[in-house]
């Protein structure tokens, strides 16, 4: 056989794709060209609005809507994309040319069981009969690691988990055995201990049918692990590609420098008072549970002092938002008591005064669902100020342009401003701004980076450090990503299934020995290396390059 | 399913409760109208002993919460009392009337939700286009328009000048099933005509709605043709709305034909009911309003129960 890489499949060049915004085509990307051969993976990288799944669609010959293909040629396979008809373009769909997408709760139909909806691709082919296709789909299942392979698939979507699900979404992609996959985000949606299986799962499945696949993604770790080549975009436009390990270790560009330096800002770690002063929160023996729900915290206690930085860290539906519900009074515990500087706290919101809701307040996760877009930014911050403080007239307005002045936004320029005309970075600092118009002494920044560019994010991050410091402010930050633990963290509570299992200083959490959940989280946290994944894999005992020869090829 | 039917009975009992209200209502609407049936009936030969004698005799002497006890003990088990006119059972003088109207909007409806929907469907899957237009303009001409206009321009074309189809659907008595649709064709197109715009938009808006979601654009990247990219992975999630506004228009059907009824001369309950207000017929009035009510909640609780059907994550739990 032919060295099977050196065949090119998919040829784009000078792509130009256009964007209808306030009723002119904008050019969204300038001109990309990208080679990608057979069984070679391609990562493409960048932050949000670099183009990234606009190219991946182009790969189908697919425009989305409010977009169109305005220039350049797509050529897959011998065949040009951009000059094809409808009916030719959508042939290739499904059978050659598949797609993973990012969130395949959102992604899989409701309506239809998950194999009906896997075997809607080589039915509709008619590349299998139904009863075929169906343990075909159950064999790809169990090369996934789905458990229950022979049963998972006549459940709804609804009934599965997120990992079970985007693996299932991966042995969709592959059920007509494409030569491409475009993946597109595959893992963010998901826990760091989640990811590592998925990733492990597509990366086996590529390399056995040896299909070539382009990689989407934001997070550098992760494309380490899956691509052969990686190129950088940014604004639609190729910054530089090269081979993985060549780009990791020498990147030529500033621009992918900075990418590279970005979880560089670590500040020092603060100790507790000496003096034993009192915690301005303290979480005394909390359980809590929903409404006719089971128990969702199980005595849970932590103390978070003034001017230090408390992470709770733990996969989704471990409890950590519902702590931070419990400590609003939103949620009103079932046992325990919420402290805030040595006195009890009423359970309920309702119950609190006016001086107690305004020393807790809350910084969300999507900055552009919490702020309500029809109201002007003088409003969103001049609110709270006037609510908590009385402040009106003259004084308000001065109140709100020291605000912004602390958020590093200008206020002549932001006071008039709607938050739909914001950057999603500057929608945060906003976020942020309201917090502190309550002038609070404990804020709850839950997730409040997640959703954000790292280069954004790290702002973010740099911004409440420094408000931390002028303010004497506490924070309790709920995140599921440990590379910003280790960046503003001084004490880490882990969480899991609504209990602590560990808590401490930050540097003895990056230390071992730990508790092995701990531990597993730690270590599933994606690194730069690109033989981290298989190393990981290795060492927890699950041989992942061996499961291809043990299966065996199957020809499609 | 247990929890399914624990949330009928639900709905039913709280049904119920509504029901218990709108008749309070109906009863103290009633109380409040100007003058009594005594009055009315004696007209011009009222003196006050004929008016007290009258009421008497009827009843209407004693107090109202007593009236109203008497009557809803009777309208539980059916017995909506006599007609003060003509002295007929009211249940009698309304049953059959109210089948006629059943039928009417049984009638309507087989032809306008299949029709609405289907058109729903191909002008979300052609949105945009000259068809989609045209079909919008044409249900919102017909929608616009009072039904008793719509009426008299089709006995216009198909009867008078045409002469296809009968003017009048008063005729009744035994004839065929056939000979019936023959009779009502005209009727039931102009119900048709109102309904269908409503049910049409609805279907288009409600699949359009989801055009934007992940699991359309996967199956369009599967490869999936347009068609059936709209109605194996876009409607099966619409039924919702569709449903509740399929409801609500039957409901009309049923309730809010009186205009066609009358154009048609068509022996249905709104006449009955236009007829009962004008003599002031109070037995039958507060019987009609009731079944109205009874009707407007029975096919919500059918659409509450339809749009749960319709979810999977209700359908199959955890």
């Amino acid at each position: 056989m032919s060295n099977p890489k050196k065949e090119v499949l998919l040829k784009i060049e000078g792509l130009k794709i256009q964007g209808f915004t306030d009723d002119v085509w904008i050019d969204i990307i300038k001109g990309v060209d990208l080679i990608l051969h057979r069984g070679e993976v391609m990562g493409l990288i960048g932050e949000s609005g670099a183009g990234k799944s606009t190219i991946g669609a182009a790969a189908m010959g697919y425009a989305r809507d409010g977009t169109r293909i305005a220039e350049g040629s797509i050529e897959f396979d011998g065949m040009e994309l951009t000059t094809a008809t409808q009916v030719e373009r959508r042939a290739l769909r499904g059978s050659r040319i598949a797609y993973v997408a990012q969130s395949a709760a959102a992604s899989f139909n409701p309506a239809h069981k998950i194999i009906d909806q896997h075997t809607e691709g080589p039915l509709q082919y008619r590349l299998r009969k139904r009863m075929e296709a169906q343990e075909d789909a159950m064999d790809l299942y169990q090369r996934l690691r789905l458990p229950n392979p022979r049963e998972i698939g006549f459940r709804y979507p609804h009934q599965v988990s997120g990992g079970q699900l985007q693996r299932a979404m991966t042995a969709m992609a592959m059920s007509c055995r494409p030569d491409l996959i475009i993946f597109d985000e595959p893992t963010t949606a998901l826990d760091v201990t989640t990811q590592i299986e998925v990733l492990a799962a597509i990366r086996d499945i590529v390399d056995q049918f040896n299909t070539a696949a382009i990689y989407i993604t934001h997070d550098l770790a992760v494309v380490a692990q899956m691509a052969d080549t990686i190129k950088v975009l940014l604004k639609g436009e190729e910054v530089e590609e090269a081979a993985t390990e060549e780009m990791l270790e020498a990147p030529k560009k500033d621009y992918t420098k900075s990418l590279w330096a970005v979880r560089s800002f670590q500040r020092p770690q603060k100790a507790r008072p000496a003096d034993g002063s009192e915690a301005v929160i303290s979480v005394k023996g909390v359980d809590a549970a929903y409404t006719g729900g089971a128990k969702v915290l199980d005595d849970v206690s932590f103390d978070v002092c003034a001017g230090m930085t408390v992470a709770v860290v733990g996969e989704s539906g471990s409890g950590k938002s519902t702590t931070a519900r419990v400590i609003t009074g939103l949620l009103p515990p079932s046992k325990g008591e919420v402290l805030f500087k040595g006195e009890a706290l009423p359970p309920s919101f309702r119950d609190r005064s006016r001086d107690q809701l305004r020393q807790a307040q809350m910084i969300y996760q999507m900055a552009d669902t919490a702020l309500n877009p029809k109201v002007r930014i003088s409003d969103v911050i001049g609110r709270p100020a006037e609510f908590y403080s009385g402040l009106t007239g003259a004084a308000l307005k001065q109140r709100v342009d020291e605000l912004l002045d602390l958020i590093e936004l200008e206020p002549s320029q932001y006071y008039n401003r709607y938050p739909p005309e914001l950057s999603g970075g500057q929608k945060q600092r906003i976020g942020i701004a309201r917090a502190l118009a309550a002038e609070p002494a404990f804020i709850i920044c839950d997730e409040v980076t997640s959703a954000l560019d790292q280069l954004v994010a790290e702002g973010i991050l740099k911004l409440l450090d420094r408000l931390q410091r002028d303010l004497d402010l506490a924070y309790m930050f709920i995140t599921h990503d440990l590379a910003t633990v280790r960046s503003i963290a001084d004490e880490v509570v882990v969480m899991k299934n609504g209990q602590v299992v560990e808590q401490g200083p930050k540097d003895e959490m990056f230390r071992p020995p730990h508790h092995p959940y701990t531990d597993l989280l730690l270590s599933s946290v994606p690194e730069m290396d690109p033989n981290w994944l298989t190393t990981l894999l290795e060492e927890r005992g699950v041989d992942n390059i061996g499961e291809a020869a043990r299966t065996g090829q199957r020809a499609p | 399913m247990d929890k399914l039917l624990r949330l009928i009975g639900q709905r039913l009992g709280l049904g119920l409760l509504t029901l218990l209200v709108v008749s309070v209502l109906i009863f103290s609407a009633v109380e409040l109208l100007p003058g009594d049936l005594a009055e009315a009936v004696l007209g011009q030969a009222a003196t006050e002993e004929t008016v007290a004698a009258m009421r008497e005799q009827l009843g209407l002497d004693r107090s109202a919460p007593v009236r109203y006890l008497e009557w809803l003990s009777g309208a539980v088990v059916g017995d909506f009392g006599n007609s003060l006119i003509s002295g007929e059972r009211v249940s009698d003088a309304i049953s059959e009337r109210f089948s006629n109207t059943l039928m009417l909007a049984a009638y309507a409806a087989v032809i306008a939700v299949p029709i609405s929907i289907l058109l729903g469907i191909m002008v979300a899957l052609l949105r945009n286009t000259l068809f989609d237009r045209v079909a919008n303009v044409m249900t919102l001409t017909s929608i616009s328009s009072p039904e008793f206009f719509l009426g008299y321009i089709l006995i216009l074309y198909f009867s008078v000048k045409t002469g296809w189809f009968p003017a009048i659907a008063s005729q009744m008595g035994d004839t065929s099933l056939g000979d019936y649709l023959y009779r009502t064709f005209l009727p039931a197109l102009a119900l048709v005509l109102v309904v269908t715009a409503h049910m049409m938009r609805m279907t288009r808006a409600a699949i359009i709605n989801l055009l934007a979601s992940p699991y359309i654009e996967m199956a369009r990247l599967k490869g999936v043709s347009p068609l059936k990219v709209i109605v194996k992975h876009a409607l099966p999630n619409a039924w919702a709305p569709i449903i509740n506004v399929v409801a609500l228009n039957l409901a009309y059907l049923i309730t809010g034909v009186v205009l066609v009824e009358v154009v048609f001369v068509y022996p249905g309950i709104g006449q009955l009911l236009v007829d009962a207000v004008a003599k002031r017929d109070f037995a039958i009035v507060q019987a009609c309003c009731l079944i109205f009510a009874a009707t407007f909640i029975l096919l919500n609780l059918a659409a509450d129960v339809g749009s749960i059907l319709t979810n999977p994550r209700l359908r199959h739990p955890k």
